[in-house]
């Protein structure tokens, strides 16, 4: 079946290590092999973050990133951060996107203006767009935090493992007291 | 069970299973988790060092005292590092030290683009370079038979793409050492000229011996597939020419990058009819096929900057792109990093820009304030820089100046290397001001602890340098803290000091607002009625302020109720927001 990429985009701040460590474990448990790579440093002030997520049911990973044309999903936490990431998309690859829209300095400051209809343009443009307001759903399961988990909710429904195999993986990954919320949190974006 | 380990935490464990005794590591991106990873194995001494040649020294000290050990650090911090490790060559160990340095192609997090490999050959000391999280692992166990079978130091070479990228890993058992015995020995540790000249020798001869060791060593593996193309590569490089080109070539992947085998390559290359060296920075394989006058392709392919993947290899060697879509006509606006909202450098850094002075930079969170809107910062070279080469400056333009300009540095970067640049200020008359944003905290790398925090690496109370004192101690006799929170008293205090003809410290002093213990207010709130958008409160910059339907709005999800920005707006429009 050849490596799977995904990649998860962002704002540094927003959560997106966590979210890639979550799938990487979910299928690492799974028994594949996984690359995942990150950014730490600077880029993670505030700016565009990408990780990347690659797999291999019998197949040796070899490189840690994905390049352009090669994610079959790409999961972004903001449109903006879609819009930018899109070429990285594989041909008929699906993205699920936050709705959630945050200003970067150069829109803040006047300089540049932030695109509008990115939805439409990207569905316009032959994507598989699944859209959802993850920062509600957040809100629900109790912390605004938790936007990472219910996008990985919605990502896992096109993955091949089970949803119990993910709540087991969400108990080893995040901090205990914040178990129950976490768990919600997946559920909120799995049922969906 | 195999883990999914980070490159960085995989060195830390192999670090642990050889039985490494004690790691001393300044921080820095990507090397930073290693030593992070380290200090929470109880059976390894961790420290954090004031600077990168501090924390070398410590491990040739341990090293030469029988215990194997580590120091680790980012490429530009073995810059710092390099008085020792060059002599350290000629000494030699006793216990195994191995080294580890993490380079940055592609500057994700870094001042420069420079090629680590090019301080092994320099220095002559062997250098591994892993490709995976089980390599990182593996080689680092290696490093220290190299390092006691060969005494010398060895170095570990890894990148951003090796050192932060979680790939599967099989733990073992903690290799138990003895300490080894200590045996005075001034022919080899004591180098001055007569013992170094006759250690200078035993290196020469090493360096044959290791290449030796090199031609047939098992981590530099051919694999043969397609003999049509012939690829010469290692760590990362390695990873993207497998995954563009698979059976199409085959690899010889050096596992050692310095010294490398002469007779493995020529006999490699003369299996394959067109040959590539795949590395990425310098040309350094390249140039050592040609010395020994084997044809290859190099740097004529690829470029000397930033990073390769497997779609630039898969380009210029077979010729094939993958076909991508792209919105048409939408300009997508950059989101370069900013500094957090409550960020405490951000007060600070609006009232150099309203002074108009000439501000000499430095390595940290603070860089950005040489973003806009702020755009405060006129140089930044390397760490503990601004405060030297504001002293240059000064003297160069002459003391009218000196009251126009300041140096910013961050605590942890003081303690680095701006306190001797602040002695060379107070000892040669200079009357230069030198700011430090203390924020309790070493903060780009993510919150390491440094000897002006007041706790160890492991978290434990420990004696905290007073900058005041230490100011004060070198010589500097006038010494300020202000709350950059407060414009008011920041602009006045910086006015006051500027205006002195003598030297001056301001302390610039609040903790990080993503410290766990930092409590945050209740976000602000943009009265609607009373904001007339006149945009003032943009001017700082915070990314928790933006403008919708021409008026301001606070984002109640980051906003931390620092107070900066309500001391912006004329209208009374920024309110506090109410306590829960």
């Amino acid at each position: 079946m050849g490596v799977k990429s995904i990649m998860i985009v962002g704002v540094g701040g927003q959560g997106t290590l966590l979210a890639s460590k979550l799938l990487g474990n979910a299928l690492l448990s799974r028994g594949f092999d996984v690359k995942v790579s990150e950014v730490h440093g600077m880029s993670q002030r505030g700016g565009s973050v990408v990780t990347y997520v690659r797999w291999g049911e019998n197949e040796k990973v070899y490189s840690p990133v994905i390049e352009k044309g090669e994610a079959d999903v790409i999961v972004s936490f903001e449109q903006l951060e879609a819009a930018r990431w899109l070429p990285y998309l594989k041909k008929g690859g699906k993205m699920v996107i936050n709705t959630q829209c945050m200003d970067p300095m150069p829109v803040i400051t006047g300089a540049a203006k932030y695109p509008e209809g990115l939805l439409d343009r990207l569905e316009e443009a032959g994507v598989d767009v699944t859209a959802i307001d993850a920062l509600s759903l957040a809100k629900e399961a109790g912390s605004e935090k938790a936007v990472n988990v219910v996008l990985m909710g919605v990502m896992a429904r096109s993955l091949d493992i089970d949803y119990d195999h993910w709540q087991e993986t969400i108990r080893q990954t995040v901090p205990a007291k914040f178990t129950e919320l976490n768990l919600k949190a997946f559920d909120l974006g799995y049922r969906l | 069970m195999k883990k999914l380990m980070l490159g960085n935490e995989a060195v830390a464990r192999g670090l642990y299973e050889a039985g490494c005794r004690v790691v001393s590591s300044y921080p820095g991106t990507p090397s930073t988790e290693i030593t992070e990873f380290a200090a929470t194995y109880d059976d390894m001494y961790s420290e954090w060092a004031p600077n990168e040649k501090v924390a070398m020294e410590v491990a040739i000290g341990a090293s030469i005292g029988g215990a194997r050990s580590f120091c680790g650090m980012k490429h530009v911090g073995l810059n710092v590092a390099a008085d020792p490790l060059y002599t350290a060559s000629y000494t030699g160990v006793n216990a195994g030290m191995v080294i580890a340095v993490a380079d940055d192609p592609g500057m994700h997090s870094s001042q420069n683009e420079q090629d680590s490999r090019h301080h092994a050959i320099a220095s002559k000391v062997p250098m591994l370079e892993p490709s995976d999280s089980e390599e990182c692992l593996a080689f680092a166990k290696l490093a220290y038979e190299i390092s006691e079978q060969f005494d010398v130091p060895c170095m570990l070479r890894l990148s951003t793409r090796i050192s932060h990228s979680r790939s599967l890993v099989e733990t073992s058992d903690r290799q138990e050492l003895e300490l080894k015995e200590y045996k005075k020995d001034p022919q080899k540790y004591v180098m001055m000229p007569a013992m170094a000249r006759g250690r200078h020798a035993v290196v020469e001869e090493r360096t044959r011996k290791l290449t030796q060791w090199a031609e047939t060593a098992s981590i530099n593996r051919v694999e043969m597939g397609d003999t049509r193309i012939g690829i010469i590569t290692s760590g990362a490089s390695y990873d993207y020419a497998r995954e563009a080109l698979g059976d199409k070539a085959s690899y010889l992947k050096l596992g050692m990058v310095n010294p490398l085998p002469v007779e493995l390559i020529r006999n490699f290359a003369a299996q394959c009819d067109t040959v590539y060296v795949v590395e990425e920075l310098d040309d350094i394989i390249e140039t050592h096929c040609r010395k020994h006058g084997i044809q290859v392709h190099g740097k004529d392919t690829f470029s000397l900057l930033g990073e390769i993947n497997q779609s630039i290899v898969a380009e210029k060697i077979l010729g094939e792109k993958k076909e991508y879509v792209q919105l048409q006509d939408v300009e997508i606006p950059v989101r370069p990093p900013v500094m957090c909202a409550g960020c405490p450098h951000r007060g600070l850094f609006y009232a150099l820009k309203r002074k108009k002075v000439y501000v000499s930079g430095d390595i940290g969170c603070y860089t950005l304030g040489a973003s806009a809107p702020l755009s405060a910062i006129d140089a930044c070279v390397c760490m503990g820089a601004s405060v030297s080469s504001l002293h240059g400056y000064n003297i160069a333009r002459g003391e009218e100046q000196a009251h126009k300009a300041v140096a910013v540095i961050g605590d942890s970067t003081f303690i680095h290397s701006g306190i001797t640049s602040l002695i060379d200020i107070a000892y040669n008359k200079g009357i230069s001001k030198v700011i430090v944003l203390d924020n309790s905290i070493t903060g780009m790398t993510g919150h390491q602890q440094n000897p002006t925090t007041g706790y160890t690496i492991k978290g434990d109370p420990t004696a905290a340098v007073s900058l005041e004192k230490l100011a004060n101690a070198v010589g500097i006799n006038r010494v300020r803290v202000v709350d950059p929170y407060n414009l008011e008293e920041t602009m006045r205090v910086i006015d006051e000091e500027l205006a002195v003809d003598e030297p001056s410290m301001i302390i610039s002093r609040r903790p990080c607002a993503l410290l766990k213990y930092v409590k945050h207010n209740p976000p602000f709130k943009v009265d609607q009625d009373k904001c007339i958008g006149c945009k003032s409160c943009l001017s700082i910059g915070c990314p928790a302020i933006s403008i919708h339907n021409k008026k301001a709005e606070i984002s109640q999800t980051q906003c931390v109720g620092c107070n900066v920005c309500k001391q912006l707006c004329k209208f009374g429009a920024i309110g506090a927001g109410e306590v829960q």
